[in-house]
């Protein structure tokens, strides 16, 4: 086929209009910037921000130094990575699904990846319970608590996949299904809890409730190499995503293997939600807040779609857990509570509002 | 001999749907294909890009097997533009560089924005092409779906049912629009269709499919009154019109 190219390429306005999303995406960048120093400088010592960046990035030493290396700055990036990871994995699941209210939580993945790392902690022994609030689980092998949720949430990712597959995934009933599965999962978290010791059921409890403030360096590590990998390989994937949104059949006259970007994008969404419930318990709605917050914002195009979610996810995380921190002060709720409370409105919001699609 | 069929059989199941269709396309040919719901029309489309494995025969382009290329390749020589359209929240600048999916390798560059900027200007597209497709009509939906096909630089293009959801004026205009792009680029272009009357407007060759087979193919002169009688069940008279040809049922 022959096409006379113009000589002048793109559309002036197309310039802008990327330009636009690009300065969205930087401001985005700047704001996590600004946040996690306010975040590090916030809490029961109050920390003066110059005082925060003089220690973050020329190594003074003293007490402020050692409360931020030890305490606050691993609690604040365990909230960026896993608020980033599963707002990236939300809106993964939306595209491959093509379903606006996928997400890790509402699908019910959250409750199975808790159940399998519950198993893992009660009955192979990978951790520890005990009945301290502030330290409720010890996770003593993160990789066979990791394997054992992500085996759980793998099990349920393929329910949720056959079943899309059948029913041509109405919102609605993949919904349901998500319901489903997560009362399944939740029981069998019950079922754990039934034969623990009181000690240990108030711990399974409190586990469940999703708190950043438990990550350890070397949790945030492990954390870090599972999401940041996994969010390459969606932006390296962004057409394809681009190409399912158009639908099945033209993403295959596209030369997309439709299946194939499917599964491969729920087993790594799956993965990320594995690993983030294995470390800080089940933290929810964020894989919607994050993708939808910005799919107004700045459209559906995934190639900005999931940058941007992947940002404003450890953003709203952040600040959820920042907050978490002050509201009751000297009380530290866990983020995952108030998470739910932002997150449970917006759901309403999505159905009575009429999801896009 | 472009694009050539021979023997191509599908069914869903044990249903058989089609049973030993074979004919052939040459570049600059815009092809209806006619016949009752049912018949197999969008199947056919289907097995020609792979979108469904015929479980019999071949399908031939220039010689070479389609069913044997990968899908990226296939993409590269045929586009299709599906009867519906998702009205996403995408531009429509950005939903026609999708067309160039198959030819993207790491990322975009400028060619496939010079092409895609192309493609739009051909279309009368330019002033839409900010517009996000959830705000658009159906008419300009469909021109959208086919810059999109379009930028993949097709050449064989296949449509499915290009005008069922558009108003006359809209559809005169695509179907006007695809042949002169057949035309123009020697490409060559199969549709299904349900309107008699717009298929012998526009298109060259006809295939007149009866029971998940070739009926009767070539040119307007294969769509005889008996013939349509015959695959449709209708009886109609076939009579000229201000220089077209028009089918009139007579019941």
């Amino acid at each position: 086929m022959h096409l006379d190219l113009p000589a002048e390429p793109i559309a002036p306005g197309y310039a802008g209009y990327l330009r636009g999303k690009r300065l969205f995406l930087g401001g985005c960048l700047a704001l996590l910037g600004i946040l996690v120093c306010v975040s590090v400088s916030v809490g029961s010592v109050m920390i003066p921000v110059p005082e925060v960046v003089a220690a973050l990035f020329a190594g003074r030493p003293g007490d402020a130094s050692t409360i931020i290396w030890n305490i606050r700055l691993p609690r604040v990036l365990a909230a960026c990575v896993a608020g980033a990871g599963l707002a990236v994995a939300g809106g993964v699941m939306q595209s491959v699904l093509r379903n606006p209210l996928s997400s890790p939580y509402t699908l019910g993945i959250s409750h199975a990846a808790g159940f399998g790392a519950a198993v893992a902690i009660t009955v192979f022994g990978a951790g520890t319970l005990s009945a301290h609030l502030e330290d409720a689980v010890v996770v003593r092998n993160p990789y066979l608590v990791t394997l054992c949720a992500f085996v759980a949430a793998m099990a349920a990712t393929g329910a949720l996949l056959a079943i899309a597959r059948t029913r041509s995934s109405q919102p609605e009933v993949m919904v349901l299904v998500g319901v489903a599965v997560a009362a399944l999962f939740t029981a069998g978290t019950t079922f754990l809890q039934y034969f623990s010791s009181a000690d240990q059921v108030a711990a399974i409890v409190f586990w469940t409730f999703g708190d950043v403030g438990r990550a350890s360096w070397s949790d945030l590590a492990v954390l870090t190499a599972v999401v940041l990998p996994c969010t390459a390989w969606f932006l390296l994937s962004r057409w394809d995503y681009n190409a399912l949104d158009a639908g099945d059949e033209t993403a295959r006259s596209l030369g997309v293997h439709a299946e194939r970007v499917r599964v491969t994008g729920m087993l790594l969404s799956s993965l990320i939600t594995a690993v983030v419930v294995s470390f800080l318990g089940i933290i929810g709605f964020i894989g919607l807040l994050g993708p939808h917050m910005v799919r107004r914002l700045i459209g559906d195009d995934q190639r900005f779609l999931l940058p941007a979610s992947f940002l404003v996810g450890a953003i709203i995380l952040l600040v959820s857990d920042t907050l978490a921190r002050l509201v009751l002060a000297p009380v530290v709720l866990p983020v995952g509570i108030l998470t739910a409370f932002f997150g449970a409105p917006l759901f309403l919001y999505l159905i009575v509002q009429g999801y896009r699609r | 001999m472009m694009l050539e069929l021979d023997g191509v059989g599908f069914g869903y199941r044990s249903h058989p749907v089609l049973d030993g269709v074979s004919f052939s396309v040459e570049p600059d040919e815009f092809v209806a294909i006619l016949g009752p719901n049912g018949v197999g029309k969008t199947t056919l489309l289907r097995c020609l890009n792979a979108l469904l494995r015929p479980g019999a025969g071949s399908v031939l382009l220039d010689g070479r097997e389609v069913l044997a290329m990968s899908r990226p390749a296939i993409a590269r020589e045929m586009a299709y533009v599906s009867q519906r359209t998702e009205p996403t929240r995408m531009t429509a600048f950005d939903t026609v560089l999708l067309g160039r999916r198959p030819h993207i390798g790491f990322g975009i560059t400028g060619r496939d924005l010079a092409i895609t900027e192309a493609i739009l200007r051909r279309l009368d597209l330019s002033a839409l092409a900010l517009r996000y497709l959830d705000e658009m009509s159906g008419g300009e939906l469909q021109k959208v779906a086919i810059a999109r096909a379009l930028v993949q630089e097709p050449r064989v293009l296949l449509l499915d049912e290009p005008t069922s959801s558009l108003d006359l004026k809209n559809q005169l205009e695509i179907l006007g629009l695809v042949r002169e792009i057949v035309r123009e680029h020697r490409i060559a272009a199969l549709m299904t269709m349900h309107d008699l009357n717009l298929a012998l407007r526009f298109a060259d060759r006809f295939i007149l499919m009866k029971e998940g087979a070739i009926h009767a193919a070539g040119g307007p002169e294969v769509v005889t009154a008996e013939a349509i009688g015959s695959v449709y069940g209708v009886p109609v008279t076939v009579e000229q019109c201000r220089g077209c040809r028009v089918v009139v049922p007579c019941v």
